[in-house]
């Protein structure tokens, strides 16, 4: 697991990389250069809004209401994941 | 043995699409013997392989060779892998291939380059590829790559000649814009064991190389993506190759030959399937080669008993293949192996053999 790095503003999915729905497996894939990452819990709804005219915020608001969730509990999530995905170079700025 | 259905579905395919290469790399891994133009398959058989492989679970394509811009139909066939659904990766030298015929893969459905880069100096990248002006090209095709958005891979194998350079590798394909960099130290298969001796890094060596690589990464944290295929001659433990057999990844030969990796036409006996015969997924779950490794059922000692086993897989049929002479012993890689202690020997001897030349393939003379 590689460290966490600065979540863009406006994130959005990073060059050559892709959201892949796999049919065999019922799973949402991310598929990057040699990287298949399997989507688990929220991991979709938040991915799926990286699209480059969301920002962060926006991100947050949206899945704190389609989870019905703590708006801070949320945040920490979205924020840690987009951070080791930008470590990984899986999302980017817009 | 892993009975169907118990035997897992694939992530990735290696397509290799020829053989053809303008390059002549002296750790090619390519067999001795290439499959022939005239016997390769058309792209209307690819893109039923590539239908069927997403249907059976195949994630990614790569697209490799020999070098695959030496298919004219290469456009057609990007097109064929994406229609499939699938993650498409071209594995080039970028011989070939200019910048309005990589736009034309773009808007088929490319998803992502894989360069490969011999060395940072121009006139030793040449001399290691056989190829006067390789490297230009490769850095104006890299410059290609990325002003058309497409995502970047530097890839570059590791060996006597390059490996005091590692560190200005990577900052080179991180100036290249590279998104991803992958350090592979020369793997020992095909043509590439007639140049062991002249590739073969010292022990020494290997360990500098490992010492610039924590130090670069360190450095380039945030940067791009580093990835290593790590040398094993002098390792401990074995890589787990393949992810093991039969269990991640399958390879499509020029002429349709499935095999479980790349190397594994090296190892007598196995009986491999086409795609001209049968359906990929009857391959992958039915056919003798993948039969043979798959699982620990074919283990023995050190293997069987060891508590890696699940982990390592035993490392590779092929390496145990070529240097203990049995493709079911312990990779001899591992510390365990018998054979361990011959593979660092001969890896210390070869690496102290004086600079003597490359055998290019298909020429006649070593330079």
């Amino acid at each position: 697991m590689s460290d966490a790095a600065p979540v863009p503003e406006r994130p959005r999915l990073a060059p050559g990389v892709r959201l892949h729905f796999d049919a065999t497996r019922s799973a949402w894939v991310l598929l990057g250069p040699e990287r298949i990452i399997e989507m688990e819990g929220p991991a979709h709804d938040i991915l799926r809004r990286c699209d480059g005219l969301h920002t962060l915020d926006q991100i947050i608001d949206e899945l704190a209401a389609l989870y019905t969730a703590e708006r801070a509990e949320i945040a920490g999530d979205v924020t840690d994941m987009l951070a080791d995905l930008a470590a990984r170079r899986m999302i980017a700025a817009a | 043995m892993i009975r169907a259905p118990d035997v897992p579905p694939p992530l990735g395919l290696l397509a290799e699409l020829t053989h053809r290469c303008p390059l002549a790399c002296p750790y090619c891994s390519n067999p001795l013997a290439l499959d022939e133009r005239g016997a390769e398959l058309d792209a209307g058989t690819w893109s039923r392989v590539f239908r069927e492989a997403a249907a059976m679970g195949v994630l990614q394509v790569h697209l490799s060779g020999g070098e695959p811009a030496a298919r004219r139909d290469l456009a057609d066939i990007v097109a064929a892998a994406r229609e499939a659904g699938l993650y498409t990766n071209l594995i080039t030298s970028a011989i070939g291939l200019d910048a309005p015929r990589l736009a034309s893969l773009q808007r088929s459905g490319l998803d992502h380059v894989q360069l490969s880069v011999q060395d940072v100096d121009a006139a030793s990248a040449d001399r290691i590829a056989g190829y006067d002006g390789a490297h230009a090209r490769k850095l104006a095709f890299a410059r290609s790559v990325t002003e058309l958005g497409l995502a970047l891979t530097v890839n570059v194998v590791i060996h006597r000649a390059n490996i005091g350079h590692v560190a200005a590798l990577v900052e080179l394909a991180a100036s290249l814009g590279a998104g991803r960099v992958e350090v592979a130290h020369a793997q020992y298969y095909g043509w590439a064991l007639r140049n062991r001796a002249a590739l073969m890094p010292t022990r020494a060596q290997v360990g500098q190389a490992m010492q610039a690589m924590d130090a670069i990464r360190a450095h380039y944290r945030g940067g791009p993506v580093i990835d290593m295929v790590v040398p094993d001659y002098y390792a401990r433990r074995p890589k787990a190759c393949m992810g093991g057999w039969g269990l991640r990844s399958l390879n499509v030969t020029p002429s349709g030959r499935v095999l479980p990796c790349h190397a594994a036409e090296t190892i007598p006996g196995l009986e491999f399937w086409s795609v001209r015969d049968r359906p990929l997924a009857a391959i992958w779950r039915d056919s003798p080669a993948f039969q043979a490794f798959r699982g620990t059922q074919w283990m023995r000692e050190p293997c069987r008993s060891c508590d890696l086993r699940e982990i390592d897989h035993g490392g590779c049929r092929c390496q145990a293949m070529a240097l203990a002479g049995d493709a079911a012993a312990a990779d001899p890689a591992c510390e365990l192996s018998p054979a361990h202690a011959l593979m660092q020997a001969l890896a210390e001897s070869e690496a102290a053999v004086p600079d003597g030349g490359y055998m290019y393939r298909g020429r006649a003379v070593r330079a």
